[in-house]
């Protein structure tokens, strides 16, 4: 066995898991403050890489302008969805909060496909092609810049739950609302900024992914295997949603390697489920998840 | 005069027709569909068995999540299972179709109390997770084990027969279809009324609490999935052997999502319901496609539109059903029913 290769796998794996972990914080930011999973996650991301897309290329806009005005698509997108459909759910039973998200999630995607069409799309390039070389160990561009986008927006997201006022109101509210909303927070302001922020985490990775490997309506459907990170590190940490992403990004380039060749391809993109299943066998709440223990 | 409809005992209470109102609608929708096949044309017969499907898959899958209250994003990979162990069966093996059907209802059955497993352990969301995960591998399942299921290729089976009769048209499959429907139908409406039902809502509105007065939460909850997934496991069979074929992408995740809807949309706990959100959700892509053809007509650049159009309607029925009317079509037909049963003083 050439070590170097393991290592490659192992370096591409993390630059994945980056990525990874930049979707699961986007589920973690709203499950924290509202209690609820974000089932259309993946539509959310095809949304901004096709805006992203459409400022770059039909409107030829420099990159930093496109990626603003897609950031300002995400914080609308979270701030009209919350109010207008998952509010009137508080209270509701969980099928119909999940089913809510997924049925929005069939709607954004019906959208896109009216607006952009089925077919499969180049990203303009927008980094330098030239990947990066540690010694033997070949990162690609994408993977790369991918990476540091997910490790760059995780540090201002921490950053601002840390230090920022409405950070520290969010968390409040994440903790206990009724005691937030007694110290004067707004907690319905809270929870429409929570989903913008999901829905900022979830248009960068789109950006991202979209332009590592091109764009069409069902690169969503990542989304939902993403679920196994979350599952990993825990519902509600954000810590865990990243050790979690690159954990999965290792042992999904892993099973790629060594089990895709055994069973015929395929493997790869179901490794995600299986190790989910395993975790909520042995471990429901993840890694660093909140314990919650009901006994008769 | 009436003010209301009042049970005074527990056997009208326990009746599977609670009145003479649902006895007169039953007896003449009995006739409807007797006198159906008559009347109709191939494609509103082969509307009529699509529907017939759904209805037995969404009732199971009330049974699982309306009244245990377990929610399964996994309804697809046991039509799925259902679906190839009949074809199997029938194909490799020379069964006959009308023992593979119970016996693809069993491999369901088999396969649904394994998934079910984790309900043990987690509930809500995770539970919900984890039926998801177990979609994604099943349908793994379904491509890649290529010497049983023959993988994107597919499976051709025969239509099925009694000696000489074949049943290989739409007029001729509907006896089929409505057999298990009513039997589907017959049942579930039977066994919410059974002691194992009332245990599935006992667990469904507090599974402590159901526990401490002695119902086992092990065997009622996979029970719960057993049943379902069998439910699933015949539609899944009637389904290919209408068809005549059976691929994977026949049990993709929006099969579950369409399910789900069907039985949100129809009313969960309500095995009417789920008959008419079956029927609903099946009919509503069937107008939207007359519609489109005029839209062809009309303008033919619109035409690529039609399809994500018709899934934007979709995910925007299930929204505003959960939002403006949670308890769905059944909550409607009730209102109805009070209004007419009350007149003229409907309040």
């Amino acid at each position: 066995m050439d070590f170097s290769i393991l290592l490659q796998i192992v370096v591409v794996g993390i630059a994945a898991g980056g990525v990874y972990g930049l979707i699961a914080l986007g589920f973690v930011l709203i499950y924290k403050a509202t209690s609820i999973l974000n089932l259309a996650m993946g539509e959310f991301m095809t949304l901004g890489a096709f805006v992203c897309f459409t400022a770059l290329t039909s409107l030829h806009l420099p990159f930093y302008i496109a990626f603003i005005i897609t950031l300002a698509f995400a914080v609308l997108l979270g701030v009209i969805i919350e109010p207008l459909i998952l509010r009137p759910m508080i209270g509701e039973p969980v099928i119909s909060v999940v089913m809510v998200t997924i049925g929005l999630g069939v709607i954004l995607k019906g959208l896109t496909y009216m607006i952009w069409g089925p077919v499969y799309r180049a990203f303009p390039p927008i980094f330098p092609p030239k990947p990066l070389l540690l010694g033997p160990i070949v990162v690609p561009s994408g993977l790369l810049w991918g990476f540091l986008f997910a490790i760059a927006t995780m540090a201002v997201f921490i950053m601002i739950f840390k230090f920022s006022r409405t950070g520290v109101a969010m968390r409040a509210a994440a903790f206990d609302q009724q005691a937030a909303l007694s110290m004067g927070v707004s907690v319905r302001k809270v929870f429409a900024l929570s989903w913008s922020f999901g829905a900022i985490a979830a248009v960068i990775s789109g950006v991202v992914i979209g332009n590592m490997s091109g764009l069409n309506i069902y690169m969503g459907d990542i989304g939902l295997a993403v679920l196994s990170v979350i599952i990993l590190g825990g519902l509600d940490s954000i810590g865990g949603a990243i050790l979690g992403g690159f954990i999965v990004g290792i042992l999904q380039n892993l099973t790629g390697f060594y089990i895709d060749p055994l069973v015929g391809g395929g493997a790869k993109d179901i490794a995600p489920y299986v190790i989910l299943l395993l975790i909520i066998m042995i471990r429901p709440y993840g890694l660093f998840g909140k314990v919650t223990i009901e006994r008769v | 005069m009436r003010s209301g409809d009042f049970k005074e005992n527990y056997i009208s209470d326990e009746a599977i027709f609670p009145s003479l109102f649902a006895r007169f609608w039953v007896a003449a929708l009995l006739v409807f569909l007797l006198v159906f096949p008559f009347i109709a044309n191939n494609h509103l017969l082969y509307i009529a068995n699509m529907i017939g499907f759904a209805v037995i898959g969404a009732v199971g899958l009330n049974l699982l999540t309306g009244f245990t209250g377990q929610i399964s994003l996994g309804h697809a990979a046991f039509i799925g299972v259902g679906a190839y162990t009949s074809a199997i069966l029938v194909t490799r093996y020379g069964f006959s179709f009308w023992l593979s059907i119970p016996l693809a209802g069993m491999a369901s059955a088999l396969a649904g109390a394994l998934i079910g497993i984790p309900s043990l352990r987690v509930k809500g969301l995770y539970l919900c997770i984890a039926t998801l995960a177990s979609q994604f591998i099943f349908g793994f399942i379904f491509v890649h084990w290529e010497s049983m299921t023959k993988g994107i290729t597919g499976i051709h089976i025969p239509p099925p027969a009694i000696g000489a009769l074949h049943f290989d048209n739409e007029r001729k499959f509907y006896w089929i279809t409505l057999f298990f429907v009513l039997l589907g139908v017959g049942y579930a409406r039977n066994l919410i009324r059974s002691k194992m039902g009332r245990a599935f809502m006992a667990v469904r509105d507090r599974d402590l609490a159901a526990e401490i007065m002695g119902i086992n939460l092990f065997r009622y909850k996979l029970s719960a999935f057993a049943i379902s997934s069998f439910y699933a496991g015949v539609t899944g069979a009637l389904l290919v052997n209408f068809l005549k074929v059976v691929v994977p992408e026949q049990f993709s995740f929006m099969v579950c999502i369409e399910y789900l809807a069907m039985v949100i949309v129809g009313g969960l706990g309500s095995v009417i319901g789920s008959v008419f959100g079956a029927v609903f959700m099946t009919l509503v892509p069937e107008v939207l496609s007359v519609l489109s053809d005029i839209v062809k007509e009309a303008a033919p650049e619109m035409a690529s539109l039609i399809v994500p159009f018709k899934q934007v309607v979709f995910g925007f029925l299930i929204v505003s059903f959960l939002i403006f009317e949670p308890r769905g079509l059944v909550e409607i037909w009730n209102r109805i029913k009070k209004f007419f049963l009350l007149w003229p003083f409907s309040y």
